[in-house]
């Protein structure tokens, strides 16, 4: 299925087994390891999970693979985008995960919650992928905590080291997983002319949802493709563990984006959003399950001067990356909304 | 050699910035801040009391 | 001679009957992590070592008496296997049981760096089964007929108690904050 841009990940229809190898033609099985990462590592694939990390680098790492595991569980509340894809073009995210699988000899799973579309479902079973549904909240989904899940039955982050990739567990986005596949048949030339990416545009605009778009795609074009419904003040950029820029900033590369019209108190979305990362902290590590509600409250009541000074004590101390992401959102809200000269908290009703 | 903590394991007990205020402090919820220097030749020997005094066994020295 | 071994196998029994009572409500003010100015919380934790083995030494001294006197013919066997004795093997058992639970948990407490703290912790919690097993051996041993006796064991039952109801009260108040 080309157009002008090339080959796309989200095909117009849901394309079944069928549809998909006349589309896609057959899966491409590299000779070993060594030439898969080095044709990854080509064509430049990025985990689409929200980390970014080069795909090549973690596959090289694992050390014995026992288990890849193919992440659809998407717990980002404003991304849509992986279950459109599994909803759509389950096979090509498959063909990622066995590609994976062969050439490590390691065990293929797909990971979703309970909602995970029929139509994966289905595809699944025909291409004989273990679905596992994975219980819990925000951090369950994260790739220590679907490690553990699936070792121990417990779905909550763990301390690192050791990393899931020295235990054997290979976890990627089922994003990236369709990338690997468009790889593997394309080679990564062809695939890095036309490489495209998945992003699912929010907020204050007049078509919301999920958009396939060049990966060199800015948030100006994501957010013209969605059009504005009022003149926007910030935009959130990376989903509720990311940060807020300026609407006309050419940031590349954020599956999520969720626009903010420039008469709402952005203060007062960071202060929500910051409440809810609170609420979905494992409670494991004390910084974050301590450090959280209380920037949270900070940010409620305006304490604006104990909140730089607790910013930093919250960041990186826990076994995940969930405060962390939660104090990036709240510095990059400090540093884009006026907040000494705003009227928020006393406008806003303080706490809601 | 680096003071390094679980951060899952750890409970905030303390014992260990009683043991060693020279690298370690508390944050304002009782948990461990760590010095991210190498722990200096001298501290060695306190530095290892710490790690065994800490009830959780949370505390670590690396190399 | 017997009648001084005797006396002192009661007298040491007494005393490590209230040193232990003083390990376990130590063990459990580690735990929660109480402290004061002169009593940091690696204070408090290195008490309950030291004490535990101060203890120990009473405790084996008041083994080492109650074996050595041939009157009542108890062997040294009967301290770690329980309720093989001759004389009054239901009381002197469960003086041999509330040893072996302690030995578990001295021996793993000695090694605690070298295994899984999941399994130190499993066996640490022995230490509450040990200590009313020992209670009602001191109990049974003297047969209720000394009520000096009565009445410390008393104030130890008095102690663990209050340390554990301190214990669950701060749990309780913990999983409310936050």
């Amino acid at each position: 299925m080309t157009t002008s841009t090339g080959v796309r990940k989200l095909p117009e229809r849901p394309l079944d087994l069928d549809g998909h190898l006349r589309t896609y033609g057959p899966p491409a099985f590299p000779s070993s390891t060594a030439a898969l990462t080095a044709e990854l590592a080509a064509a430049g694939v990025v985990g689409r999970g929200g980390g970014g990390f080069p795909a090549a680098r973690k596959i090289g790492a694992v050390g014995r693979a026992r288990t890849v595991v193919a992440n659809g569980c998407e717990s980002e509340p404003f991304s849509r985008k992986d279950r459109v894809l599994l909803e759509r073009s389950p096979h090509l995210v498959l063909d990622g995960l066995l590609v994976l699988a062969r050439t490590l000899g390691a065990e293929p799973v797909l990971c979703a919650r309970e909602h995970v579309p029929e139509a994966a479902r289905r595809a699944a079973g025909e291409r004989g992928v273990r679905v596992v549904v994975v219980p819990g909240g925000y951090v369950s989904s994260e790739e220590s905590a679907l490690a553990n899940f699936l070792r121990t039955g417990v779905a909550l982050p763990t301390a690192k080291p050791p990393r899931p990739t020295d235990l054997g567990v290979l976890v990627h986005n089922v994003e990236t997983l369709a990338d690997v596949a468009l790889v593997v048949r394309l080679g990564a030339e062809r695939y890095r002319e036309q490489a495209t990416r998945l992003a699912t545009v929010t907020g204050d605009v007049a078509r919301p949802g999920v958009v396939e778009t060049r990966a060199s795609a800015t948030v100006g074009d994501l957010l013209d493709l969605a059009g504005p419904t009022a003149p926007l003040g910030a935009v959130l950029a990376g989903g509720y563990g990311g940060r807020w820029v300026r609407p006309d900033e050419p940031l590349r590369g954020s599956g999520v984006l969720a626009a903010l019209r420039a008469d709402r108190c952005g203060l007062c979305e960071t202060t929500r959003v910051l409440r809810w990362l609170a609420s979905q902290s494992a409670r494991q590590c004390g910084p974050c399950r301590f450090g959280l509600p209380a920037i949270a409250e900070d940010f409620a009541t305006g304490a604006w001067d104990r909140l730089r000074t607790r910013l930093p004590v919250v960041t990186g101390r826990g076994a995940c990356a969930h405060p962390d992401g939660a104090v990036r959102l709240a510095a990059s809200a400090l540093e884009l909304f006026p907040h000494r000269t705003s009227t928020h908290p006393v406008h806003c009703g303080g706490s809601r | 050699m680096k003071l390094g903590v679980d951060p899952v394991a750890c409970r905030g007990n303390g014992s260990c910035a009683d043991l060693l205020a020279e690298l370690i402090d508390l944050d304002e919820w009782g948990y461990p801040l760590l010095s991210p220097d190498d722990v200096p030749a001298h501290l060695v020997r306190e530095a290892k009391g710490a790690v065994s005094a800490c009830p959780a066994l949370a505390l670590k020295l690396r190399r | 001679m017997t009648q001084a071994l005797w006396f002192a196998s009661r007298g040491t029994g007494l005393v490590s009957m209230l040193l232990f009572t003083a390990v376990v409500v130590l063990g459990v003010l580690t735990r929660g992590g109480a402290a004061s100015r002169r009593w940091p919380r690696f204070a408090v934790a290195g008490l309950h070592r030291y004490v535990s083995l101060l203890a120990l030494g009473f405790l084996v001294v008041h083994i080492a008496t109650a074996t050595i006197d041939d009157y009542a013919g108890i062997r040294w066997v009967d301290a770690v296997v329980p309720f093989g004795s001759a004389y009054r093997p239901v009381a002197l058992g469960l003086g041999a049981v509330a040893f072996d639970l302690l030995l578990a948990v001295i021996l793993t407490s000695l090694v605690r760096a070298r295994m899984s703290y999941r399994a130190w912790r499993a066996v640490h919690w022995l230490g509450y089964a040990f200590w009313p097993v020992a209670l009602v051996h001191g109990l049974l041993v003297g047969d209720l007929d000394l009520v000096y006796v009565v009445v410390l064991d008393g104030v130890c039952l008095l102690a663990v108690a209050a340390a554990v109801a301190w214990r669950v009260d701060l749990r309780q108040k913990e999983e409310v904050a936050a």
